[in-house]
């Protein structure tokens, strides 16, 4: 059997007296589609702030293609293949759209040692494949919600990742921009992306996911496929209002 | 690049050739002022500019080269080129120093340490006898020097140089993939970071570099007053100046600093002249509130939007 690209032990969290994350365990296969949802507060995004780097985690390993990323700071997580989007957009505000993706590709992909015309041509095919190169030029500051959304997800892109977390990339987004978003998504992992989706959009988490996560209080009450998700008891009363 | 080499040797050249037309000294004793201000206002903006971490210590940082430098001269007699190349890399190491133990943190961790540095190293150097303590040093410089006669015309042409170097080294860093580094730092350092920026590493490599400049732009100090004393060395109107300049120039680039400088040290000198040297401070803070109220992109900025609004 193959082995996993991620593989989360017994991974746990504390802020204070309170436990974030408690003995989570998860593998996530390689090009596998893998959801986490869970009521806000059950520890998803501490979760994915531990897997990228953002957070130390307190207790548990996390390994990445068998290599152990615990005391590793982000960004050479980073540079392993993780690269994350944010549930709220960080795009660096003074930049343009394009700079914003140079800065991955030079200090992930190239490490300054692209001349920075063929980084930003590098950059500019990204954005064409998300559909943000008419905004090529725009500061970042100046997008639309749904726009920035596809910049983080672009950003992450151009860190040239092996495993992409997308942390609520369709909050906020009408309908039509969430097929959108979820388009990408598909793309992106039909290139051989493994991709962890947080999200708390129900009908994108099980149309996309292979397998999902149910997190609650900083523990998994339940694993498997979309539909054994749904028709979990406990995850019907802690999460989808049952 | 090779404009602005060129356009380097050029400043040189003219300065070398100063002498020639300019006779009155007082030119190149309040020259020296503005150069020496470029030098700060440049290095100050590396940090607190392109990574958006403000240094209140300039003081610290300036008065350690200065004081390196007059330990150097008095220990060994070393010449102003060595006193200036120690001077840096004692502040650059400072600036190191201070960022290992702060720049760990995000926010004004940093701005507190600086502070608190300046402090410490000042009552320090008020009690160290050897460089004269509270009561001060005088230097005895050389009277003449070859070439450009007059030390003060001299240390003028010293301190072209290193605005040159200064002013070279932040265009480097600001048009480098490392001043895009710091500017995704400034940004959003969590972002910057899982963008695979190493924040800590540039960080400090600016904050060395940075002291490095404050430092080389205070050692010669000593030889231009023939005197160093604490109070004037560990001055705050060195910080108010260095984050002043770049604010009321333009902090997004290197010419920003440069700008803020020359507009604002060659106002004071003319202030210090026709009024007092206490009103200088008052100039730079009124100045400085008008700009961050009404063109917080300083003057770059203002020509930014002049340019846009015309082309339209």
């Amino acid at each position: 059997m193959e082995k996993s690209l991620l593989e989360i032990k017994s991974v746990s969290k504390q802020f204070g007296g309170f436990a974030a994350l408690s003995g989570v365990s998860i593998d996530v296969a390689r090009g596998e589609r893998f959801g986490l949802i869970g009521p806000n507060g059950s520890g998803k995004t501490t979760l994915i702030n531990c897997i990228s780097g953002v957070l130390p985690n307190d207790g548990g390993s996390i390994v990445f293609d068998g290599e152990e990323l615990s005391g590793l700071p982000a960004y050479q997580r980073t540079r392993r293949g993780i690269a994350r989007s944010f549930q709220i957009p960080r795009p660096f505000a003074s930049m343009s759209v394009l700079e914003n993706l140079v800065v991955p590709l030079e200090y992930v992909v190239h490490r300054g040692s692209l001349h920075l015309a063929d980084t930003e041509a590098e950059a500019m095919e990204i954005l064409r494949g998300i559909g943000l190169a008419d905004k090529a030029a725009t500061r970042s500051n100046q997008l639309s919600q749904v726009e920035l959304r596809k910049l983080e997800l672009a950003r992450a892109m151009a860190a040239r990742p092996r495993l992409l977390i997308s942390d609520e990339a369709m909050a906020g987004l009408s309908s039509n921009e969430v097929s959108e978003v979820l388009e990408i998504l598909f793309k992106l992992n039909a290139a051989g992306i493994t991709i962890i989706m947080i999200e708390h959009i129900m009908q994108a988490v099980m149309k996309f996911s292979q397998r999902i996560v149910c997190l609650d209080a900083g523990r998994i009450i339940c694993e498997g496929t979309p539909g054994t998700i749904v028709a979990n008891p406990e995850v019907q009363k802690a999460y989808l209002g049952a | 690049m090779l404009r602005f080499a060129i356009g380097a040797l050029g400043v040189l050249g003219l300065v070398a050739a100063l002498p020639l037309v300019v006779h009155n000294e007082y030119w190149f004793f309040a020259g020296y002022v503005v150069l020496q201000l470029i030098v700060l206002a440049t290095a100050w903006n590396i940090l607190g500019g392109y990574a958006g971490y403000v240094n209140f210590g300039t003081g610290a940082f300036f008065a350690v080269g200065a004081y390196t430098a007059v330990a150097l001269y008095k220990a060994f007699a070393l010449p102003l080129g060595l006193q200036i190349l120690a001077g840096a890399a004692a502040s650059g190491l400072l600036g190191f120093g201070v960022g290992m133990l702060t720049l760990r943190l995000r926010g004004i961790f940093f701005s507190i340490a600086t502070i608190a540095v300046a402090i410490v190293l000042e009552t320090v150097v008020l009690n160290w006898h050897y460089v004269g303590g509270a009561k001060g040093l005088p230097i005895l410089r050389p009277a003449e020097t070859p070439f450009f006669g007059s030390y003060t015309v001299w240390l003028f042409f010293v301190m072209t140089v290193i605005a040159v170097i200064a002013v070279g080294a932040a265009r480097y860093v600001e048009t480098s993939w490392i001043g895009r580094g710091l500017r995704a730092i400034r940004d959003n350092e969590g972002a910057a970071e899982c963008s695979g920026v190493p924040t800590l590493k540039l960080k400090l490599a600016a904050a060395t570099l940075s002291g490095a400049l404050m430092g080389a732009a205070g050692a010669p100090y000593a030889q231009y007053l023939s005197f160093i004393e604490p109070t004037s060395s560990f001055s705050l109107n060195h910080a108010v100046n260095a984050l002043a300049m770049p604010i009321i120039g333009g902090m997004g680039h290197w010419m920003g600093p440069v700008i803020g400088a020359v507009l604002l040290g060659t106002l004071q000198q003319v202030v210090t002249v026709t009024v007092s040297s206490e009103v200088n401070v008052l100039v730079v803070g009124v100045m400085l509130v008008v700009f961050v109220v009404a063109a917080p992109e300083g003057i770059l900025g203002l020509v930014k939007r002049w340019k846009k609004a015309s082309s339209k």
